[in-house]
């Protein structure tokens, strides 16, 4: 596994703020107080893993349901035109989330939009340019959200990753 | 702009993160015309309401070494999947668990996502999550992601359509 440099800030910032953020004016500042270092640094630090895209921003991660319409949608592509319906579907408003899977239905992604009928006329767009086989699958009941695991940096001694 | 205006402004503009400024809010201030406490108390009421449901960095986990994501998806007979579901999201061991509608020719209902450093390593965590919590019997199938064309945050909300406090 390769993890890329980061430093001891950096680690300490994505360790200790995927849950919350200082709720102040001057939360950088807060961040730094905390951690025994400074402002610009902080700021520098986290701009830097934006830049590299190890982090996406530093913000608030809105609820589905409440922020409004999403579902999630299942595609099956021929192999031989994943790759050029994926980026293109990219550029519809509203997609994210847009991986390829392990299965015949091979590409998933997350539509969303402000409201329901947003997000009706987004997908109905969507199927009329990439008409294959689909299965649109909205959340009905969420019993467990949380993407700010706390992230294992060093695999330990009986570290299945590091075996081969 | 009305104060309803400035908060969808403000929603749009939290998408894109917080600004890496001194005093973020009060860049927010400026591009709403609410004032930096108006944005900070906003933000902590959706926080209390559950339109936030947390603040913080949103990692990628991929370019972390998270490097094998699945999608584990059961079979789960329907008077069962709430319970099965709040089993499984009090076990701790996955990071997303959903019910979703079946469909013909897909009959699981029950999703969960689980990230690990490597394949070995999740399949191993599926197969303790399946003997611990006694979900052998039911069907399941783990689709592994492949390739990632995009991941980043939802597009809920819009400008507001009268445009923003400076004139944009």
């Amino acid at each position: 596994m390769t993890v890329p440099a980061l430093t001891d800030l950096q680690r300490a910032i994505i360790d200790g703020y995927q849950q919350h953020l200082p709720s102040s004016l001057t939360p950088y500042q807060d961040i730094a107080s905390e951690l025994g270092s400074n402002e610009a640094d902080v700021i520098a630090a986290i701009d830097d893993l934006i830049q590299r895209g190890l982090i996406r921003r530093l913000g608030p991660v809105f609820d589905h349901h409440r922020a409004g319409a999403s579902t999630l949608v299942a595609m099956a592509i021929p192999a031989d035109k994943l790759e050029q319906e994926a980026l293109s579907l990219n550029s519809f408003a509203g997609i994210n989330h847009n991986y390829e899977r392990e299965h015949q239905y091979n590409l998933w992604f997350v539509l969303t939009a402000s409201h329901d009928q947003a997000l009706q006329q987004r997908l109905e767009a969507i199927c009329e340019r990439h008409p294959w086989p689909v299965l649109v699958l909205p959340m009905e009941q969420a019993y467990h959200i949380n993407l700010g695991f706390p992230l294992n940096w060093n695999g330990g001694a009986d570290d299945v990753c590091a075996k081969r | 702009m009305s104060v309803q205006n400035a908060e969808q402004q403000l929603k749009f503009l939290l998408q894109q993160g917080l600004p890496l400024d001194s005093r973020p809010y009060r860049v927010l201030a400026q591009q709403t015309g609410l004032s930096e406490e108006q944005v900070l108390q906003r933000i902590q009421q959706w926080q209390q309401e559950g339109l936030i449901r947390r603040m913080g960095a949103i990692v990628d986990h991929h370019q972390l070494g998270y490097n094998a994501n699945a999608m584990l998806v059961f079979d789960i007979p329907t008077e069962q999947v709430d319970m099965v579901g709040e089993t499984i999201a009090a076990s701790g061991r996955v990071s997303l668990c959903y019910r979703r509608p079946r469909r013909p020719g897909w009959h699981y209902n029950l999703f969960c996502m689980i990230h690990g450093r490597c394949r070995d390593q999740v399949l191993q965590q599926i197969a303790q999550l399946r003997q611990s919590l006694g979900l052998s019997v039911f069907p399941f199938q783990i689709l592994f992601s492949r390739q990632q064309f995009k991941q980043c945050g939802g597009d809920y909300f819009e400008p507001d359509a009268k445009g923003a406090a400076n004139g944009n």
